[in-house]
């Protein structure tokens, strides 16, 4: 799960990890108050979005007065921002946060991740803030630090000084690094985050070490147990569908193409994606109804690819196992005649008692196109889109 | 033969009285595997199905000679399901539970070093041998005894490979299903290894997916190392980057971790990569030399 930057921020703070003083606002008359009381020659109006680039985008600006503040605030919200990571379609400014401008010295660039490789969370620095870490990752690999974190041992305060040092910062600073990566690392850990990322750290005038920006996202397996960060969802941010979807526990991503795909699991729900793609069309989504895929959850499925308007033609494709076909095929009917679908459905099972599931299919009197297998389903979902409507 | 599990092989049930645990335990019955235990806390020395039930792991691992577990716990209690088994020294334990949280996994992958239990998943289907033993949740009735051994990521994918070869006549030493989790027991790498070794297995079906590198640590490997033949697939060749599908680990994430980039590095490593998930059967029938007769 993504967060606002101004979410992440609060976070971090309860933790006690330093952070310019601030607050979100959604309208310009708000962006004024928060700009007097911080009561600083410069504030930020910074847009909030669950996307990178925010400043080459147009959205992050200094204002010199509450006034300028509360001007910029009126022009930033609402707008449409496009930046590298919103894609072309960008995404509509709803919250701003205000934020008291900082005397910057150096950049710096700091974050702690789970890495696979190692099995552990790992701490990445670099004295390249304001730079994505991919980028620097690319052209010198070298300029990364990296410490793994074993969960026996913790961040200790070696791990901080020998980063903070490698950075080149002075001994006062990497004395301050300790406290300010033991509380990062902390809040990494308490949250159950998958990143945490301050891009950039920097270092103040006065020789402070503030995350001038935050990043947070969690894995969504430990939301269960953080019932406080499930509050933190910000369903603007999403696609409607996708959200919808999520509602009934389906697993699903909408894409651009019009055969929409109905699977149960996610090896076999890409490899159809993959395989309708090397048939000739484009798949619609990803949907995984999960394992068991009852009655409910198929209804639930057709119900989202159908709300998709570019969806011309659906595939399904089942491998039953411990689900049996015939039940499945079942489903199908029910939820086909109940939703009274128009769509071509095309159905691709395996598993057990196929034949049974087959023939309910084929008494049913609706509209089914049977896949004799993926490819043979794949290449007819991707004909019959062509030709409907 | 096989690898990891086979005729010998002594099964523990963790979560056998709960609704998950207790119907696959009785498919792993039907299917002739031994289930020789089950444990749920609080239910020691009652009979589940006529299996015995035990409160802790260590106790029903000493009273029944058990040599593996499988595990049908929920997510919040699966971590801890893992490291009592591998505290009780099991050499296999099998974790099927999907949504375990990744910093959970941490501390597991830590108590595996220096233990003496392989971890299979968590987030997996389970493991096979086909005619000898299946700790999991694969349907059984589709594989058939033979001599390709299968590797994968995936549930349902792995089912649809091992489902064409079935097709085809060709029938399988082991599967595994690894798990779809960004930090899991067993990897390719470890799998494939043992695979390399088992003089039973005459091929090599690999199932991968975007996200990680573990693919291409097991090409590395057996570019160097394995004169079987290997037949590889990666799934999510049209996955849009930053997206997790699905699975956990399945994410393309910094421009890394696509199926091209899987793709070049099995191919590279001779590895008969496969394009579409419907030729898997084909091409390793093909690579087998063996005629095709449906």
């Amino acid at each position: 799960m993504k967060i606002h930057e101004y979410q992440a921020k609060e976070i971090l703070r309860r933790f006690g990890v330093p952070t310019p003083r601030g607050e979100m606002v959604t309208n310009a008359e708000e962006a004024r108050k928060v700009a007097q009381k911080l009561g600083v020659p410069v504030v930020v109006v910074k847009a909030q979005i669950h996307a990178g680039g925010r400043g080459k985008g147009g959205g992050v600006k200094l204002a010199r007065s509450a006034d300028e503040a509360a001007q910029l605030a009126s022009k930033i919200l609402g707008m449409n921002l496009v930046t590298p990571q919103t894609g072309p379609g960008g995404r509509i400014v709803r919250r701003l946060l205000i934020e008291e401008g900082l005397d910057i010295k150096r950049e710096l660039y700091l974050s702690i991740l789970v890495d696979r490789a190692v099995e552990a969370p790992v701490v990445m620095a670099s004295a390249a803030g304001g730079m994505e870490i991919e980028e620097v990752a690319k052209e010198n690999p070298a300029a990364i630090l990296r410490e793994t974190i074993r969960p026996a041992v913790g961040l200790q305060p070696y791990v901080a000084r020998k980063l903070a040092f490698g950075l080149g910062l002075s001994a006062e600073q990497a004395q301050a690094a300790v406290p300010f990566l033991q509380s990062l690392h902390r809040a990494f850990v308490e949250t159950d985050a998958s990143l945490a990322e301050i891009n950039p750290l920097v270092v103040t005038g006065d020789g402070r070490l503030i995350a001038l920006d935050a990043k947070m996202n969690f894995d969504d397996n430990a939301l269960y147990r953080h019932k406080d960060l499930m509050e933190l969802r910000d369903l603007d941010e999403e696609d409607p569908l996708e959200v919808e979807a999520s509602n009934y526990k389906l697993n699903y991503i909408k894409l651009d193409g019009t055969v929409g795909c109905m699977v149960n699991g996610a090896g076999l729900a890409m490899a159809t994606m993959d395989i309708i793609k090397l048939a000739g069309g484009a798949p619609a989504n990803f949907l995984d109804v999960g394992g068991g895929a009852s009655a409910d959850q198929v209804k639930n499925a057709f119900k989202i690819l159908t709300s998709d308007k570019e969806v011309r033609s659906v595939f399904i494709n089942i491998f039953g196992g411990i689900l049996r076909c015939d039940v499945l095929a079942t489903g199908v009917v029910a939820a086909a005649r109940e939703l009274q679908l128009k769509l071509p459905v095309i159905v691709r099972m395996e598993g057990t008692n196929v034949e049974q599931g087959r023939q309910i299919l084929r008494d049913s009197g609706l509209n089914f196109t049977i896949g004799e297998n993926m490819k043979d389903g794949a290449e007819k979902a991707v004909r019959l889109a062509r030709g409907a409507r | 033969m096989s690898i990891l599990v086979n005729e010998q092989t002594r099964v523990i049930v963790q979560g056998l009285t709960g609704r998950e645990g207790g119907f696959h335990a009785g498919q792993m019955i039907a299917y002739g595997t031994r289930v020789v235990a089950g444990v749920t806390p609080g239910k020691g020395g009652t009979l589940h199905n006529d299996v015995p039930v035990f409160n802790t792991v260590a106790e029903a691992a000493r009273e029944t000679h058990a040599n593996a577990a499988a595990i049908f716990v929920p997510p919040p209690f699966a971590a801890d399901a893992m490291l009592e088994a591998i505290d009780a020294g099991l050499p296999l334990v099998v974790c099927i539970t999907e949504g375990v949280p990744t910093l959970d996994m941490v501390r597991v992958a830590a108590a595996l070093r220096g233990s003496q239990t392989r971890l299979i998943g968590p987030n997996c289907p389970g493991i096979i041998s086909p005619g000898k033993c299946k700790i999991g949740i694969m349907p059984g009735q589709i594989h058939r005894e033979g001599h390709v051994g299968v590797v994968s990521r995936s549930g349902t994918l792995t089912y649809e490979a091992v489902g064409q070869l079935t097709h085809l006549g060709i029938g399988q030493s082991t599967c595994i299903g690894i798990g779809g989790d960004p930090i899991i027991g067993t990897s390719f790498l470890d799998a494939i290894r043992l695979f390399h070794d088992d003089p039973d297995t005459h091929a090599i079906i690999m199932i991968g997916e975007i996200g990680g590198n573990a693919e291409q640590q097991a090409a590395e490997f057996i570019r160097g190392h394995v004169r079987k033949p290997v037949v590889g697939f990666i799934a999510g060749q049209t996955a849009p980057p930053g997206r997790r599908m699905g699975h956990a680990g399945a994410i393309i994430s910094g421009g890394t971790g696509t199926a091209k980039e899987k793709y070049e590095v099995m191919g590279a490593a001779g590895i008969h990569c496969v394009q579409s998930p419907a030729d898997i059967g084909q091409t390793l029938a093909g690579v087998l030399g063996k005629s095709v007769a449906r």
